[in-house]
Protein backbone atom coordinates (compact mmCIF):
# COMPACT_ATOMS: atom_id res chain seq x y z
CA UNK A 1 0.00 0.00 0.00
CA UNK A 2 1.35 3.51 -0.86
CA UNK A 3 0.81 6.22 1.77
CA UNK A 4 -0.14 9.85 0.23
CA UNK A 5 0.81 12.19 2.99
CA UNK A 6 -2.10 14.37 3.23
CA UNK A 7 -0.98 17.38 5.69
CA UNK A 8 -3.23 20.01 4.44
CA UNK A 9 -1.31 21.75 1.88
CA UNK A 10 -3.06 22.07 -0.77
CA UNK A 11 -4.73 19.45 -3.12
CA UNK A 12 -3.95 15.77 -2.68
CA UNK A 13 -7.20 14.64 -5.02
CA UNK A 14 -4.75 14.66 -8.20
CA UNK A 15 -2.29 12.65 -6.87
CA UNK A 16 -4.93 9.99 -5.36
CA UNK A 17 -6.42 10.31 -9.00
CA UNK A 18 -3.16 9.58 -11.12
CA UNK A 19 -2.78 7.11 -8.80
CA UNK A 20 -6.41 5.38 -9.22
CA UNK A 21 -5.64 5.63 -13.32
CA UNK A 22 -2.80 3.59 -12.37
CA UNK A 23 -4.94 1.13 -10.47
CA UNK A 24 -2.55 1.11 -7.25
CA UNK A 25 -3.62 0.55 -4.00
CA UNK A 26 -2.96 4.08 -2.27
CA UNK A 27 -5.08 5.67 0.65
CA UNK A 28 -4.54 9.17 1.60
CA UNK A 29 -3.71 9.59 5.34
CA UNK A 30 -2.65 12.12 7.92
CA UNK A 31 -2.38 9.08 10.78
CA UNK A 32 1.63 8.14 10.94
CA UNK A 33 0.58 5.07 12.21
CA UNK A 34 -1.05 4.58 8.73
CA UNK A 35 2.34 5.76 6.92
CA UNK A 36 4.72 3.43 9.75
CA UNK A 37 2.53 0.40 7.47
CA UNK A 38 3.12 1.70 3.86
CA UNK A 39 5.04 -0.09 1.87
CA UNK A 40 6.09 3.34 -0.21
CA UNK A 41 5.30 7.02 0.71
CA UNK A 42 4.36 10.09 -1.69
CA UNK A 43 4.69 13.42 -0.28
CA UNK A 44 2.58 15.34 -2.53
CA UNK A 45 2.36 19.47 -1.90
CA UNK A 46 1.55 22.65 -3.58
CA UNK A 47 1.73 25.87 -1.10
CA UNK A 48 4.30 27.41 1.05
CA UNK A 49 7.06 25.35 2.75
CA UNK A 50 5.94 26.74 6.15
CA UNK A 51 2.98 24.01 6.02
CA UNK A 52 5.47 21.41 6.29
CA UNK A 53 5.67 22.52 9.77
CA UNK A 54 2.28 20.02 10.27
CA UNK A 55 4.58 17.13 9.97
CA UNK A 56 6.71 17.98 12.70
CA UNK A 57 3.58 18.86 14.89
CA UNK A 58 1.61 15.94 13.95
CA UNK A 59 4.32 12.90 14.34
CA UNK A 60 4.37 12.23 10.79
CA UNK A 61 7.85 13.85 10.09
CA UNK A 62 8.89 10.60 12.47
CA UNK A 63 7.11 8.38 11.08
CA UNK A 64 8.47 9.34 7.37
CA UNK A 65 12.22 9.10 8.27
CA UNK A 66 11.64 5.94 10.43
CA UNK A 67 10.15 4.36 6.77
CA UNK A 68 12.58 6.22 5.10
CA UNK A 69 15.46 4.00 7.13
CA UNK A 70 13.93 0.81 6.49
CA UNK A 71 14.34 1.45 2.74
CA UNK A 72 11.11 2.28 1.72
CA UNK A 73 11.03 4.26 -1.32
CA UNK A 74 9.65 7.66 -0.63
CA UNK A 75 8.68 10.09 -3.65
CA UNK A 76 8.79 14.29 -2.22
CA UNK A 77 6.62 15.94 -4.70
CA UNK A 78 7.07 19.85 -5.53
CA UNK A 79 7.09 20.89 -1.96
CA UNK A 80 7.35 17.45 -0.87
CA UNK A 81 10.77 17.45 -2.64
CA UNK A 82 11.93 20.57 -1.32
CA UNK A 83 11.47 19.31 2.09
CA UNK A 84 14.08 16.99 1.58
CA UNK A 85 16.64 19.83 1.21
CA UNK A 86 17.46 21.58 4.53
CA UNK A 87 15.65 24.43 4.40
CA UNK A 88 13.77 27.31 1.87
CA UNK A 89 14.20 30.50 1.66
CA UNK A 90 10.04 30.56 1.83
CA UNK A 91 9.96 30.21 5.67
CA UNK A 92 13.91 30.21 6.64
CA UNK A 93 12.56 28.96 10.26
CA UNK A 94 10.79 25.28 8.91
CA UNK A 95 13.66 23.15 9.10
CA UNK A 96 13.11 20.50 6.10
CA UNK A 97 14.51 16.83 6.67
CA UNK A 98 18.38 17.42 5.13
CA UNK A 99 18.15 14.09 3.52
CA UNK A 100 20.01 16.19 0.77
CA UNK A 101 22.73 19.18 1.20
CA UNK A 102 21.40 22.86 0.22
CA UNK A 103 18.37 25.38 0.41
CA UNK A 104 15.69 26.00 -2.29
CA UNK A 105 15.85 29.51 -2.91
CA UNK A 106 13.74 32.15 -4.62
CA UNK A 107 13.76 32.73 -8.79
CA UNK A 108 16.36 35.45 -10.02
CA UNK A 109 14.62 38.86 -10.60
CA UNK A 110 15.20 38.31 -14.25
CA UNK A 111 12.42 35.83 -14.62
CA UNK A 112 8.32 36.12 -13.76
CA UNK A 113 7.66 34.09 -10.64
CA UNK A 114 5.96 31.80 -10.10
CA UNK A 115 7.45 29.27 -12.95
CA UNK A 116 4.36 28.04 -14.76
CA UNK A 117 4.06 25.86 -17.31
CA UNK A 118 5.83 23.07 -19.60
CA UNK A 119 9.18 23.19 -19.42
CA UNK A 120 11.80 20.63 -20.75
CA UNK A 121 14.15 18.78 -18.50
CA UNK A 122 17.75 16.93 -18.56
CA UNK A 123 17.77 13.65 -17.47
CA UNK A 124 20.80 11.17 -16.28
CA UNK A 125 20.54 7.90 -18.12
CA UNK A 126 20.75 5.64 -15.18
CA UNK A 127 17.38 7.02 -12.66
CA UNK A 128 15.00 4.23 -12.23
CA UNK A 129 12.62 7.24 -11.75
CA UNK A 130 12.70 8.51 -15.15
CA UNK A 131 12.85 5.27 -16.83
CA UNK A 132 11.27 5.23 -20.54
CA UNK A 133 11.47 9.31 -19.82
CA UNK A 134 13.57 10.96 -22.33
CA UNK A 135 16.17 14.44 -22.08
CA UNK A 136 13.59 16.56 -23.54
CA UNK A 137 10.69 15.79 -22.50
CA UNK A 138 8.28 18.21 -21.03
CA UNK A 139 6.58 18.39 -17.28
CA UNK A 140 4.50 20.56 -15.57
CA UNK A 141 5.95 22.76 -13.08
CA UNK A 142 4.57 25.83 -11.16
CA UNK A 143 6.71 26.80 -7.99
CA UNK A 144 8.39 30.34 -7.08
CA UNK A 145 11.28 28.66 -4.92
CA UNK A 146 13.43 25.60 -6.13
CA UNK A 147 16.21 23.43 -5.43
CA UNK A 148 19.77 23.58 -6.16
CA UNK A 149 21.76 20.65 -8.39
CA UNK A 150 23.58 18.53 -5.97
CA UNK A 151 25.03 14.94 -6.34
CA UNK A 152 21.55 12.98 -6.27
CA UNK A 153 20.05 15.29 -9.14
CA UNK A 154 18.83 13.23 -11.65
CA UNK A 155 17.13 15.56 -13.98
CA UNK A 156 17.69 19.42 -14.42
CA UNK A 157 15.59 22.23 -15.65
CA UNK A 158 16.75 25.65 -17.01
CA UNK A 159 14.93 28.62 -15.55
CA UNK A 160 16.81 31.81 -14.75
CA UNK A 161 19.58 29.68 -13.85
CA UNK A 162 19.74 25.56 -13.57
CA UNK A 163 17.74 23.99 -10.96
CA UNK A 164 16.93 19.93 -9.61
CA UNK A 165 14.25 18.79 -11.54
CA UNK A 166 14.37 15.53 -10.02
CA UNK A 167 16.45 13.74 -7.28
CA UNK A 168 17.54 10.21 -6.54
CA UNK A 169 19.29 8.41 -4.21
CA UNK A 170 18.91 4.80 -2.71
CA UNK A 171 15.01 4.96 -1.93
CA UNK A 172 15.26 8.70 -1.94
CA UNK A 173 13.50 10.18 -4.90
CA UNK A 174 12.17 14.25 -5.34
CA UNK A 175 10.51 15.44 -8.60
CA UNK A 176 9.67 19.53 -8.78
CA UNK A 177 7.35 19.29 -11.41
CA UNK A 178 3.97 17.86 -11.26
CA UNK A 179 4.11 14.27 -12.44
CA UNK A 180 0.03 14.09 -11.63
CA UNK A 181 -0.31 16.76 -14.02
CA UNK A 182 2.40 16.14 -16.95
CA UNK A 183 0.24 14.39 -19.01
CA UNK A 184 1.03 10.46 -20.25
CA UNK A 185 4.92 11.12 -19.35
CA UNK A 186 4.05 11.74 -15.61
CA UNK A 187 1.50 9.10 -15.33
CA UNK A 188 4.58 7.10 -16.72
CA UNK A 189 7.06 8.68 -13.71
CA UNK A 190 4.52 7.37 -10.87
CA UNK A 191 4.35 4.01 -12.38
CA UNK A 192 7.78 3.86 -12.40
CA UNK A 193 7.82 4.70 -8.78
CA UNK A 194 5.10 2.06 -8.05
CA UNK A 195 6.84 -0.57 -9.70
CA UNK A 196 10.39 -0.15 -7.39
CA UNK B 1 13.08 26.18 -21.89
CA UNK B 2 9.91 27.26 -20.65
CA UNK B 3 7.30 26.90 -23.37
CA UNK B 4 4.54 29.19 -23.97
CA UNK B 5 0.98 26.97 -23.30
CA UNK B 6 -2.24 26.99 -25.22
CA UNK B 7 -5.19 26.35 -22.99
CA UNK B 8 -8.37 25.58 -24.10
CA UNK B 9 -11.43 26.68 -23.14
CA UNK B 10 -14.73 24.73 -22.46
CA UNK B 11 -17.96 26.86 -21.39
CA UNK B 12 -20.01 24.75 -19.71
CA UNK B 13 -23.84 25.92 -18.79
CA UNK B 14 -25.99 23.24 -16.85
CA UNK B 15 -23.72 20.63 -17.16
CA UNK B 16 -23.07 20.46 -20.98
CA UNK B 17 -20.40 22.37 -22.84
CA UNK B 18 -21.94 24.75 -25.16
CA UNK B 19 -21.22 26.91 -27.87
CA UNK B 20 -22.78 30.35 -28.54
CA UNK B 21 -21.79 33.41 -30.84
CA UNK B 22 -21.38 36.30 -28.46
CA UNK B 23 -22.69 34.09 -25.50
CA UNK B 24 -25.88 34.05 -27.26
CA UNK B 25 -28.16 31.29 -29.27
CA UNK B 26 -26.30 28.22 -27.14
CA UNK B 27 -26.17 24.76 -28.75
CA UNK B 28 -25.18 21.63 -26.94
CA UNK B 29 -21.81 20.97 -28.36
CA UNK B 30 -21.19 17.83 -25.90
CA UNK B 31 -19.87 16.16 -22.51
CA UNK B 32 -17.24 18.31 -20.50
CA UNK B 33 -15.75 15.14 -19.35
CA UNK B 34 -15.26 13.78 -22.82
CA UNK B 35 -14.24 17.13 -24.50
CA UNK B 36 -11.75 17.78 -22.19
CA UNK B 37 -9.81 14.64 -22.66
CA UNK B 38 -10.23 15.08 -26.37
CA UNK B 39 -8.55 18.60 -26.08
CA UNK B 40 -5.23 16.70 -23.75
CA UNK B 41 -5.29 14.30 -26.58
CA UNK B 42 -4.87 16.75 -29.10
CA UNK B 43 -1.81 18.72 -27.29
CA UNK B 44 -3.84 21.25 -25.22
CA UNK B 45 -1.18 22.54 -22.57
CA UNK B 46 -4.32 23.04 -20.15
CA UNK B 47 -8.23 23.09 -20.03
CA UNK B 48 -10.16 25.37 -18.48
CA UNK B 49 -13.61 25.26 -17.98
CA UNK B 50 -15.68 28.42 -17.57
CA UNK B 51 -19.52 28.45 -16.30
CA UNK B 52 -21.55 30.72 -17.83
CA UNK B 53 -24.63 29.47 -16.08
CA UNK B 54 -26.94 32.05 -16.00
CA UNK B 55 -28.84 31.13 -12.90
CA UNK B 56 -27.63 29.59 -9.64
CA UNK B 57 -29.90 26.59 -10.02
CA UNK B 58 -28.28 25.79 -13.17
CA UNK B 59 -25.00 26.32 -11.65
CA UNK B 60 -25.19 23.32 -8.62
CA UNK B 61 -24.41 21.19 -11.59
CA UNK B 62 -20.84 22.72 -11.44
CA UNK B 63 -19.35 20.67 -8.96
CA UNK B 64 -20.40 17.51 -10.70
CA UNK B 65 -19.40 18.21 -13.80
CA UNK B 66 -15.86 19.15 -12.07
CA UNK B 67 -15.59 15.82 -10.56
CA UNK B 68 -16.21 13.74 -13.91
CA UNK B 69 -14.43 16.11 -16.20
CA UNK B 70 -11.15 15.64 -13.23
CA UNK B 71 -11.31 12.22 -13.38
CA UNK B 72 -9.23 11.25 -16.74
CA UNK B 73 -7.80 14.60 -17.19
CA UNK B 74 -3.84 14.60 -16.17
CA UNK B 75 -3.27 18.22 -17.14
CA UNK B 76 -3.63 21.41 -15.39
CA UNK B 77 -7.18 21.94 -15.28
CA UNK B 78 -8.73 25.41 -14.53
CA UNK B 79 -12.48 25.89 -13.38
CA UNK B 80 -14.13 29.37 -13.30
CA UNK B 81 -17.12 31.33 -13.43
CA UNK B 82 -19.60 31.65 -10.46
CA UNK B 83 -16.75 30.94 -7.49
CA UNK B 84 -18.09 33.88 -5.05
CA UNK B 85 -16.75 32.65 -1.71
CA UNK B 86 -14.08 30.58 -0.14
CA UNK B 87 -16.54 27.92 0.50
CA UNK B 88 -17.49 27.93 -3.71
CA UNK B 89 -13.47 27.33 -3.86
CA UNK B 90 -13.03 24.45 -1.63
CA UNK B 91 -15.69 22.91 -3.55
CA UNK B 92 -14.20 23.31 -6.93
CA UNK B 93 -10.99 21.97 -5.54
CA UNK B 94 -11.91 19.25 -3.80
CA UNK B 95 -14.19 17.93 -6.86
CA UNK B 96 -10.44 17.85 -8.87
CA UNK B 97 -9.65 21.43 -10.00
CA UNK B 98 -5.50 22.64 -9.65
CA UNK B 99 -6.50 25.90 -10.46
CA UNK B 100 -10.08 28.37 -9.81
CA UNK B 101 -10.43 31.56 -11.88
CA UNK B 102 -12.26 34.51 -10.56
CA UNK B 103 -13.65 37.83 -11.70
CA UNK B 104 -16.52 39.54 -10.46
CA UNK B 105 -16.02 37.83 -6.58
CA UNK B 106 -11.88 39.47 -6.84
CA UNK B 107 -13.47 42.96 -7.80
CA UNK B 108 -16.36 42.39 -5.26
CA UNK B 109 -14.07 41.09 -2.32
CA UNK B 110 -9.98 41.45 -3.05
CA UNK B 111 -9.40 39.97 -0.30
CA UNK B 112 -10.88 36.50 -1.61
CA UNK B 113 -7.69 36.30 -3.54
CA UNK B 114 -5.63 36.74 -0.41
CA UNK B 115 -8.39 33.99 1.50
CA UNK B 116 -7.90 31.62 -1.14
CA UNK B 117 -4.49 31.53 -2.09
CA UNK B 118 -3.36 31.34 1.81
CA UNK B 119 -5.28 28.02 1.78
CA UNK B 120 -4.51 26.14 -2.15
CA UNK B 121 -0.67 28.45 -2.73
CA UNK B 122 -1.08 31.27 -5.46
CA UNK B 123 -0.32 28.94 -8.03
CA UNK B 124 -3.87 27.86 -7.69
CA UNK B 125 -5.25 31.32 -7.91
CA UNK B 126 -6.16 33.08 -11.53
CA UNK B 127 -7.46 36.55 -11.17
CA UNK B 128 -9.49 37.19 -14.57
CA UNK B 129 -9.89 41.02 -15.81
CA UNK B 130 -12.34 41.33 -18.79
CA UNK B 131 -10.98 44.55 -20.13
CA UNK B 132 -12.29 47.29 -22.61
CA UNK B 133 -10.14 49.88 -24.13
CA UNK B 134 -11.05 53.63 -22.87
CA UNK B 135 -12.31 55.08 -25.91
CA UNK B 136 -9.64 57.40 -27.42
CA UNK B 137 -7.12 56.19 -24.81
CA UNK B 138 -4.22 53.74 -24.91
CA UNK B 139 -6.04 52.48 -21.14
CA UNK B 140 -8.28 50.12 -20.46
CA UNK B 141 -11.37 49.99 -17.79
CA UNK B 142 -11.78 46.43 -15.72
CA UNK B 143 -15.60 44.94 -16.21
CA UNK B 144 -17.76 42.35 -14.19
CA UNK B 145 -21.00 40.85 -14.62
CA UNK B 146 -19.55 38.98 -17.55
CA UNK B 147 -18.60 42.21 -19.22
CA UNK B 148 -22.04 44.12 -18.27
CA UNK B 149 -20.27 46.26 -15.36
CA UNK B 150 -18.16 48.88 -15.87
CA UNK B 151 -15.77 48.83 -12.55
CA UNK B 152 -14.11 52.34 -12.50
CA UNK B 153 -10.81 50.11 -11.91
CA UNK B 154 -7.53 50.80 -14.61
CA UNK B 155 -7.45 46.80 -15.82
CA UNK B 156 -3.83 46.86 -15.68
CA UNK B 157 -3.95 48.57 -12.14
CA UNK B 158 -6.21 45.85 -10.80
CA UNK B 159 -3.63 43.06 -12.23
CA UNK B 160 -1.29 44.63 -10.06
CA UNK B 161 -3.12 44.89 -7.51
CA UNK B 162 -4.91 41.27 -7.81
CA UNK B 163 -0.48 40.17 -7.90
CA UNK B 164 -0.18 41.79 -4.75
CA UNK B 165 -2.92 40.16 -2.88
CA UNK B 166 -1.97 36.49 -3.94
CA UNK B 167 -2.50 36.05 -7.17
CA UNK B 168 -0.67 33.50 -9.32
CA UNK B 169 -2.02 34.59 -12.88
CA UNK B 170 -3.76 37.04 -14.91
CA UNK B 171 -6.47 35.35 -17.32
CA UNK B 172 -6.77 39.05 -19.71
CA UNK B 173 -9.57 38.96 -21.59
CA UNK B 174 -10.14 41.67 -24.15
CA UNK B 175 -13.69 42.66 -24.49
CA UNK B 176 -12.87 44.88 -27.82
CA UNK B 177 -11.47 41.54 -29.57
CA UNK B 178 -13.56 38.82 -27.97
CA UNK B 179 -15.64 36.60 -30.44
CA UNK B 180 -14.54 38.68 -33.22
CA UNK B 181 -11.27 36.61 -34.16
CA UNK B 182 -9.48 39.73 -35.24
CA UNK B 183 -6.42 38.62 -33.28
CA UNK B 184 -5.52 39.12 -29.59
CA UNK B 185 -5.30 42.79 -28.36
CA UNK B 186 -1.33 42.68 -28.16
CA UNK B 187 -0.69 46.39 -26.74
CA UNK B 188 -3.34 45.11 -24.05
CA UNK B 189 -1.55 42.16 -23.31
CA UNK B 190 2.16 43.69 -23.39
CA UNK B 191 1.06 46.39 -20.65
CA UNK B 192 -0.16 43.87 -18.78
CA UNK B 193 2.74 41.40 -19.33
CA UNK B 194 5.16 43.97 -18.52
CA UNK B 195 3.21 45.68 -15.49
CA UNK B 196 2.70 42.12 -13.67
CA UNK B 197 5.34 39.16 -12.56
CA UNK B 198 2.95 36.47 -12.75
CA UNK B 199 2.38 34.92 -15.60
CA UNK B 200 -0.75 36.80 -17.91
CA UNK B 201 -3.00 34.77 -19.97
CA UNK B 202 -4.18 36.21 -23.21
CA UNK B 203 -7.89 35.77 -24.43
CA UNK B 204 -10.38 37.21 -26.44
CA UNK B 205 -9.29 37.54 -30.61
CA UNK B 206 -7.78 34.50 -31.18
CA UNK B 207 -8.18 33.61 -34.92
CA UNK B 208 -5.97 32.45 -37.41
CA UNK B 209 -2.23 31.27 -36.29
CA UNK B 210 -0.34 34.72 -36.95
CA UNK B 211 -2.70 35.84 -34.27
CA UNK B 212 -1.43 33.51 -31.97
CA UNK B 213 2.36 34.33 -32.92
CA UNK B 214 1.74 37.90 -32.74
CA UNK B 215 0.05 37.33 -28.95
CA UNK B 216 3.45 35.29 -27.79
CA UNK B 217 5.89 37.47 -29.78
CA UNK B 218 4.47 41.46 -29.36
CA UNK B 219 2.25 41.05 -27.15
CA UNK B 220 4.52 39.71 -24.51
CA UNK B 221 1.92 36.79 -23.20
CA UNK B 222 2.82 33.73 -21.09
CA UNK B 223 -0.07 31.78 -22.11
CA UNK B 224 -3.06 32.21 -25.16
CA UNK B 225 -6.46 31.08 -24.73
CA UNK B 226 -8.16 29.76 -27.22
CA UNK B 227 -11.86 29.13 -27.56
CA UNK B 228 -13.73 26.16 -27.56
CA UNK B 229 -13.10 23.42 -30.15
CA UNK B 230 -15.72 24.84 -31.84
CA UNK B 231 -13.39 27.90 -32.67
CA UNK B 232 -10.49 26.01 -33.32
CA UNK B 233 -10.77 22.73 -34.40
CA UNK B 234 -9.07 19.67 -32.21
CA UNK B 235 -6.98 18.66 -35.71
CA UNK B 236 -5.31 22.62 -35.59
CA UNK B 237 -4.65 22.46 -32.50
CA UNK B 238 -1.58 20.55 -33.90
CA UNK B 239 -0.97 22.19 -36.75
CA UNK B 240 -0.99 25.92 -34.77
CA UNK B 241 1.94 24.11 -32.63
CA UNK B 242 3.93 23.56 -35.47
CA UNK B 243 3.18 26.76 -36.76
CA UNK B 244 4.56 28.19 -33.54
CA UNK B 245 7.52 26.41 -33.58
CA UNK B 246 8.57 26.76 -36.82
CA UNK B 247 8.11 30.80 -36.22
CA UNK B 248 10.64 30.16 -33.03
CA UNK B 249 8.41 30.18 -30.76
CA UNK B 250 8.92 27.80 -27.87
CA UNK B 251 6.19 24.89 -27.42
CA UNK B 252 5.55 21.28 -25.82
CA UNK B 253 6.21 19.42 -28.57
CA UNK B 254 5.81 16.24 -29.18
CA UNK B 255 2.60 16.82 -26.75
Amino acid sequence: MIAVVDYRAGNLTSVKKALDHLCVDAIVTRDPAVVLQADKIILPGVGHFSATAVLEQTGLRTSILSRIKNGVPFLGICVGMQWMFESSAESPDTPGLGLFAGACGRFPQSVKSPHVGWNSLTCHEDSRLLREIPSGSFVYFTHSYSAPVVKATVARCEYGGEFSAAVEQDNLFGVQFHPEKSGALGLKLLENFCRL
Amino acid sequence: MLTKRIIACLDVAAGRVVKGVQFEQLRDAGDPAELAAAHSQAGADEVVLLDISATHEKRSTLVDTVRRTAKQLFIPFTVGGGIRSLEDAIAVFEAGADKISINSAAIADPFLITRIAERYGSQAVIVAIDAKRIKGEARFEAYVSGGRKPTDHDAIGWAREAEERGAGEILLTSMDRDGTGAGFDCELTCACSEAVRIPVIASGGGGDKQSFIDVFQNGRADAALAASIFHFGLHRLADLKQELRSAGIPVRWPC
